[in-house]
């Protein structure tokens, strides 16, 4: 009895729309993300993600009104990611229904961001989200490195490393992509979500490569996060949220069902 | 008095008090979601509105020296002590450590001082009873016990799961003051109750069913423990 472990459907909203895109190329419609929201709430999602990726900043207000219309009606906890930049941008999702902001390229670009942010909003609603790659050749001991733009760009920053330097700045949570697994649906790189977990006392989010069930437990068991993220397996209606507590229950892992 | 007015349900107003810390939207809507056709919710930093009130609700979000400064700040403490003496009252989440004497947070904050005890830090090496690791913030759905009877409580099922996103947790010196508690590492106090003062660390507006039927109960009571 205890803490229990944690599903988190993400939506990747465009333009208004739910999105999932393989890789960040093929983008498949999923639905009006208000609807989405309420949908994985009834099915007893433990939180939301909600990632604005839409490529211009032209619709941050469209995006707060979203925000909005989910947090009048879904009462679980919400996490908004996607351009959050200023202190004001996390101010503005906070008052819109907020729970959590995720900061990624502007942490890499300002670390001092983070540490701002957290001395101001706390760290328990601050969330560094970390896209990583793996670098180290075969045979070469584990190596990750932090990307920027979709896992275009490399920082030069070791993944472990950088996760652990957030945490020290005030990070609250860490939320972790592999950039390589990400769209794949071959499960998690469990390698670096064990390394960043063991490495950090705060809870770290499994994101990246979820194809089935199965990839939900190795999360928990073999990457000791603390909660797993996905996206397609729940929005095309291959996977119930239900569902997939109930394997992890099966597996031995605290859920609530 | 007119029978007209006699017959009109009397109208009740619950004052979310708005200190500038975000998270309003949240509770407004839960509450909203949770009242009948004859409750107001109105969010507010003004000292007459929340004086007025029939009930009075203290969020919490952020860091406690920022909370207690804009408390102060904003000329609220006067109308938050009035409103704990005499009426229905729930503060949540780092509500219920600016209502303790003291916080370990940013370094040592004294707070409110309406319950005595401390809030203090789980520690960035927390561990579990049998010694393994535990992540900190204490961040999820976690186990509620009832430790008394109350009306906060009504409809609840005992050890009902609620949302829990924290670092620190009171210790109140009162322990007949304790009115539920969870286990992480150890077990803590997770509500205070006193008279007409209701107080959870967790997150009733993050917490789905139980949640909302928290603040139903809380629209529903008269003060009375």
């Amino acid at each position: 009895m205890g803490l229990a472990k944690r599903i988190i459907p993400c939506l990747d909203v465009d333009n208004g729309r739910v999105v999932k895109g393989v890789q960040f190329v093929d983008i498949r419609d999923a639905g009006d993300p208000v609807e989405v929201a309420k949908r994985y709430n009834e099915q007893g999602a433990d939180e939301i993600t909600f990632l604005d990726i839409t490529a211009s900043s032209d619709d941050r207000a469209t995006t707060v009104h979203m925000v909005e219309a989910i947090a009048s009606q879904v009462f679980i906890p919400l996490t908004v990611g996607g351009g959050i930049r200023t202190c004001e941008d996390i101010r503005r999702m906070l008052n819109a229904g907020a729970d959590k902001v995720g900061i990624n390229t502007a942490a890499v670009f300002n670390p001092e961001f983070v540490r701002e942010a957290a001395q101001r909003f706390g760290s328990q609603c601050i969330v560094v989200a970390i896209d990583a790659k793996k670098v180290s050749a075969e045979g070469e001991p584990d190596k990750w490195e932090i990307f920027t733009h979709g896992g275009r760009k490399p920082t030069g920053l070791d993944a472990v490393e950088w996760a652990k330097k957030m945490v020290k700045y005030g990070a609250g949570e860490i939320l972790l992509t592999s950039m390589d697994r990400d769209g794949t649906k071959n499960g998690f790189d469990l390698g670096v979500t064990r390394a960043i977990s063991e490495a950090v006392h705060v809870p770290v989010i499994a994101s990246g490569g979820v194809g089935n069930l199965d990839h939900l437990v190795d999360g928990v068991i073999e990457g000791k996060a603390d909660a797993v993220l996905a996206a397609s397996i729940f929005h095309f209606g291959e996977y119930s949220i239900q569902e997939a507590k109930q394997r992890m229950t099966d597996a031995g892992i605290e859920m609530r069902l | 008095m007119s029978n007209k007015s006699m017959s009109e349900t009397k109208r009740s107003t619950v004052a979310v008090i708005d200190y500038g810390m975000g998270n309003l939207h949240s509770v407004a809507k839960a509450l909203e979601h949770a009242a009948d056709e004859n409750t107001d919710v109105i969010v507010t930093s003004d000292p007459a509105a929340i004086d007025a009130a029939d009930r009075v609700l203290l969020p919490g979000v952020g860091a406690i020296r920022d909370c207690i400064g804009e408390m102060h700040n904003a000329g609220l403490v006067p109308s938050i002590r009035k409103a704990m003496t005499e009426k229905p009252f729930l503060a949540i989440c780092v509500g219920i450590q600016s209502l303790m004497s003291h916080s370990e947070e940013n370094g040592g904050v004294d707070c409110l001082n309406h319950f005595q005890g401390n809030a203090l830090f789980f520690g960035e090496h927390h561990k579990d009873h049998d010694g393994s690791k535990l992540k900190v913030p204490h961040m999820g759905w976690n186990q509620v016990k009832h430790t008394i009877n109350h009306p906060l409580w009504a409809g609840i099922p005992d050890n009902a799961r609620f949302y829990f996103v924290h670092s620190f947790y009171v210790v109140p010196e009162n322990k007949n003051e304790v009115a539920g508690t969870c286990d992480y590492g150890l077990e803590f106090c997770v509500a205070i109750a006193r008279d007409n003062v209701f107080a959870v660390q967790f997150h009733p507006e993050k917490s789905h069913k139980d949640g909302l039927q928290l603040y139903k109960n809380f629209l529903n009571w008269d003060g009375k423990p």
